[in-house]
């Protein structure tokens, strides 16, 4: 190990929180590994300052008003149109292209984040941007940023994507993750699964039990979406001896688990547990038989996989994958599978292991950067000021579009799925220090982003640069910096 | 019962990104008079086979998919392939390729794989090799390795290309990566790129790959390629969109591959067929989708030129869907499915299938089409007689383990 206070503090900074602001290496050399407990002791750690956003029911509900509404005018518009028409009025073509195929609710044009400049923007990029402003906010604010780099994880572990449920994409977070990052795995589990976003991104609302009241009048059946990705990606891993069987038996368990209909006053938007839809009996779900409880045998089987010493060792393996090495040492993975077992799921303890295992502090900094937490790091290096339809967009650029992974599987935490994308963020890097290098002094700017990380190599690009906006650059995309 | 707004699967699959990469060989070894392309197209996210090509002559096909099942005389006809098949009415194209004997549809194809994770499905399909989780390379750039020099196709002073800012996993591996995407913002000077790859060269071996393929595909990026015309944007696509995303994306690989001194082999990857509840298999979603892939495949034959009768487009799927209709108007991940094979190097115009039958007992565990057809025995004897690939590579290193899988021969017209 190092024995360079500095040097300790600087890879704190970079592999557990979000990169150095001025002065914060010096702030936490005395004890980096102290710094880093203390962040998760922050009274409301976790918690950001939300009051003014909708929850995702609200959320939800204003959607559906909003775009019930816009219907409503785009059919008076119509009608009018073929009255004058009947009338032989000719009347310019309306500038008309919105297809709704699959009877899909379609966001209308514009409803990016991006190109906002001059004109509000419409409700739905409304939602999701000012959902994306507090927690660009949060993370750029921070001190060190570790408790919101475990809010950052734990969001793409349990993802859910806002192309499908664009409404409550940003609220979910709030009210599925961050009550529970320091708390204990089951609970966050339990929140994610019953959370509406989650039950409408994996398809569980329109499940029915084939035995079930509704299923049989309906002559529906079961979608088992939701019961495969919380054995495959939330709780047990991929390859952990769970059968097609057990997913079946899983999704019966989970029929009845929905939401309250986004058009209804008040409530729409929020979980309900349907009995109507539930599977009726008993089901076995690996090997342990659950009886009928309705609503509390879902509950009852999630706190099993919660507790099971697969998970463990998923969640384990992810997170040591995470924050140290794309190929984690195993003695590392097993101290943190002990503690979440050990602790009953406790994810602050979780936490606490991972800073106080010295695999943790290895000095290879071999991880690299995903596009979002590398952005943030940049914004917090110069102290930008920032817009936050540009910082989403320069996101998706990357690859890395906020709350909008490929997959439930999330965004992939491995350099080889990213590397490549080195090409594109030279390019990001580029215009954004065109902005912004004018007021800075980037030969200041290794000392206080990298110190005594930063090679000579690098110190000498950086020194070296024919301006400014080219020094500034340079030092965003040094290895030291791209990498924790 | 909640009433859905249904989710937008358009943009799901827009905001997942078209990836594509490619083999880039300078200079080929001509010597032979001919110039294979290959171009890969990985669905991500697993196509229902029996949706996009109908056993209209199973006499349990209508039983098994009632309203769902695509029929030739249905509402919307489907387009018939011979006797027992019909495709997709939302693909016109292929089926004029097919009509042309430029393309062929195997049925009941599957990977080895027999679970039904997508992400499994995806890595077995994409890796090559038969356990998910233990490669971290694609099959497609262990082939370029393999391929001796002087082959006709070699990646002897070649790279294995990737557009997009994630590699798709069926070209990572040891064959160097170009990256390339399309510009939405202005490039950084060349001037930065060459201090940048002289720092990399001293202190991060892998960083200065990245870019110094940047810099070599700079020289070669075709005219009219994405880089004038940037991929639209995300929010708010619609059917119009969705087709010009497709045949952009498909059709700036196939500028690529047409250029004489452009890569010969590429891939790119599409998801959003992952359709679990109202799948709209005559004119909803997934006809929407086959139809904008439809158009995408025209646009690889009209980019191509002269040289789309030297080409081989191959699209893939991890795995299938249920047999039958799931309880939400859509279908569940299963086993079997669809190969879709196009281009004018092709013996077309047949279907192949050694058909399981759709009788319960016949599907695999009572509930999906039963793989006849292992998905490597038609790489295989593409790589073989399309690219000149050995026996002995496809086998050890392309398909580990794919001994007893013997290539499909006469899969291309006679080489």
């Amino acid at each position: 190990m190092t024995t360079n206070p500095k040097f300790e503090a600087a890879l704190a900074l970079h592999r557990f929180g979000f990169g150095p602001v001025a002065g914060s290496i010096a702030a936490i050399a005395d004890d980096p590994r102290g710094a880093l407990l203390a962040d998760l002791e922050r009274p409301g750690a976790g918690r950001v300052a939300a009051a003014n956003l909708p929850n995702s029911g609200q959320a939800a509900r204003s959607l559906f008003e909003f775009r019930a509404e816009r219907l409503a005018k785009e059919k008076l518009a119509e009608r009018a149109k073929k009255e004058a028409e009947a009338k032989g009025i000719v009347v310019g073509a309306a500038d008309d292209n919105t297809m709704k195929p699959n009877g899909d609710a379609q966001p209308p044009n514009g409803e990016s984040a991006q190109n906002q400049q001059n004109q509000q923007p419409q409700l739905p990029a409304l939602l999701v941007q000012n959902e994306a402003k507090v927690r660009i906010e949060a993370a750029v604010a921070a001190e060190i940023g570790f408790v919101e780099r475990l809010v950052w994880f734990w969001s793409n572990h349990f993802c859910v994507s806002a192309d499908k449920i664009l409404s409550m994409a940003g609220a979910y977070e709030r009210e599925a993750i961050r009550p529970h990052v320091l708390g204990r795995f089951v609970d966050m589990l339990t929140a994610v699964e019953s959370h509406p976003a989650m039950l409408f991104y994996l398809d569980n609302g329109v499940s029915m039990g084939p035995n079930s009241v509704a299923g049989i009048n309906r002559d529906k059946s079961l979608n088992e979406n939701l019961a495969r990705e919380i054995l495959e990606l939330h709780t047990l891993g991929a390859r952990t001896g769970y059968s097609q069987d057990d997913v079946t038996r899983f999704a019966n368990v989970l029929t009845g688990w929905t939401w309250i209909a986004f058009g209804v006053p008040n409530r729409g938007g929020e979980f309900v547990f349907v009995k109507r839809l539930h599977e009726p009996g008993e089901q076995t779900v690996i090997g342990k038989s659950y009886p009928d409880t309705g609503v509390d045998q879902g509950r009852a089987v999630l706190a099993d996989l919660a507790r099971h010493p697969a998970t463990a060792r998923h969640i384990a393996h992810k997170l040591a994958r995470h924050f140290v090495a794309d190929e984690p040492p195993l003695s590392l993975v097993d101290k943190l599978a002990k503690s979440f077992i050990d602790s009953d799921g406790n994810l602050k303890e979780l936490a606490k292991t991972l800073i106080a295992a010295e695999e943790s502090w290895t000095p290879a900094r071999t991880k690299l950067k995903r596009p979002s937490e590398w952005i943030t790091s940049a914004l917090r290096l110069t102290g930008a000021q920032w817009v936050v339809g540009r910082v989403t967009s320069g996101q998706g650029l990357l690859g890395e579009p906020l709350w909008r992974p490929g997959g439930p599987n999330g965004f992939a935490d491995y350099e080889s799925a990213w590397i490549d994308g080195l090409s594109q963020r030279v390019d990001i890097a580029s215009n954004f220090a065109g902005r912004v290098a004018d007021r800075l002094d980037p030969v200041a700017l290794v000392e206080t982003g990298l110190g005594p990380l930063a090679s000579a190599e690098t110190r000498n690009t950086v020194a070296r640069a024919e301006s400014r906006a080219q020094a500034l650059t340079l030092l965003l995309m040094a290895p030291e910096f791209l990498r924790r | 019962m909640p009433k859905l707004h249904a989710p937008s699967r358009r943009e799901l699959l827009l905001a997942s990104g078209a990836l594509f990469a490619w083999a880039y060989l300078p200079k080929l070894a001509r010597a032979e008079g001919r110039d294979p392309r290959f171009l890969t197209i990985v669905l991500r996210g697993a196509l229902d086979g029996l949706a996009t090509v109908a056993p209209v002559g199973d006499p349990d096909w209508v039983s098994l998919r009632g309203d769902n099942a695509l029929t030739l005389d249905g509402k919307t006809s489907a387009l018939k392939l011979d006797d027992f098949f019909a495709l997709n009415p939302a693909m016109p194209n292929l089926h004029r390729m097919f009509k042309a004997n430029e393309a062929i549809v195997v049925h009941a194809a599957a990977t080895p794989y027999r679970e039904r994770s997508h992400f499994d499905g995806q890595d077995v399909l994409e890796s090559g090799v038969e356990k998910p989780g233990a490669a971290y390379t694609g099959w497609l750039n262990r082939l370029l390795m393999g391929l001796a020099p002087g082959d006709r196709v070699s990646a002897n002073g070649g790279r294995a290309f990737a557009v997009g800012p994630v590699t798709p996993l069926v070209v990572r591996g040891p064959a160097p990566v170009l990256s390339w995407a399309p510009r939405r913002v202005l490039p950084a000077s060349d001037d930065t790129i060459a201090r940048l790859i002289d720092l990399y060269r001293h202190t991060d071996v892998s960083f200065a790959r990245v870019l110094e393929s940047r810099a070599k595909l700079t020289a070669i990026a075709p005219a009219g390629s994405m880089e004038q015309t940037p991929v639209g944007q995300i929010a708010g696509p619609d059917l119009a969109q969705l087709r010009a995303y497709f045949s952009e994306a498909v059709g700036a690989a196939a500028k690529f591959l047409a250029q004489p001194d452009g890569p010969r082999v590429g891939a790119l990857a599409l998801g959003g067929w992952d359709t679990h509840y109202n799948e709209g298999i005559a004119t909803g979603w997934l006809a929407q989708l086959l139809g904008a892939l439809d158009g995408a495949l025209a646009a690889v034959q009209e980019n191509m030129g002269p040289a789309w009768r030297e080409t081989v487009v191959v699209l893939v799927t991890e795995f299938g869907r249920t047999a039958r209709i799931n309880g939400t108007n859509g279908t569940d991940h299963g086993t079997a499915t669809v190969m879709l094979l196009a281009g004018g190097a092709l013996k077309g115009g047949r279907v192949i299938a050694d058909w399981p039958g759709l009788k319960a007992e016949s599907l695999l565990e009572n509930r999906d089409l039963k793989p006849t057809t292992d998905v490597r025995a038609v790489l295989k004897g593409l790589l073989k007689d399309h690219l000149r690939a050995d026996d002995h590579a496809l086998a050890a290193d392309v398909f580990p383990g794919s001994d007893d899988v013997k290539p499909i021969a006469g899969l291309v017209t006679s080489a």
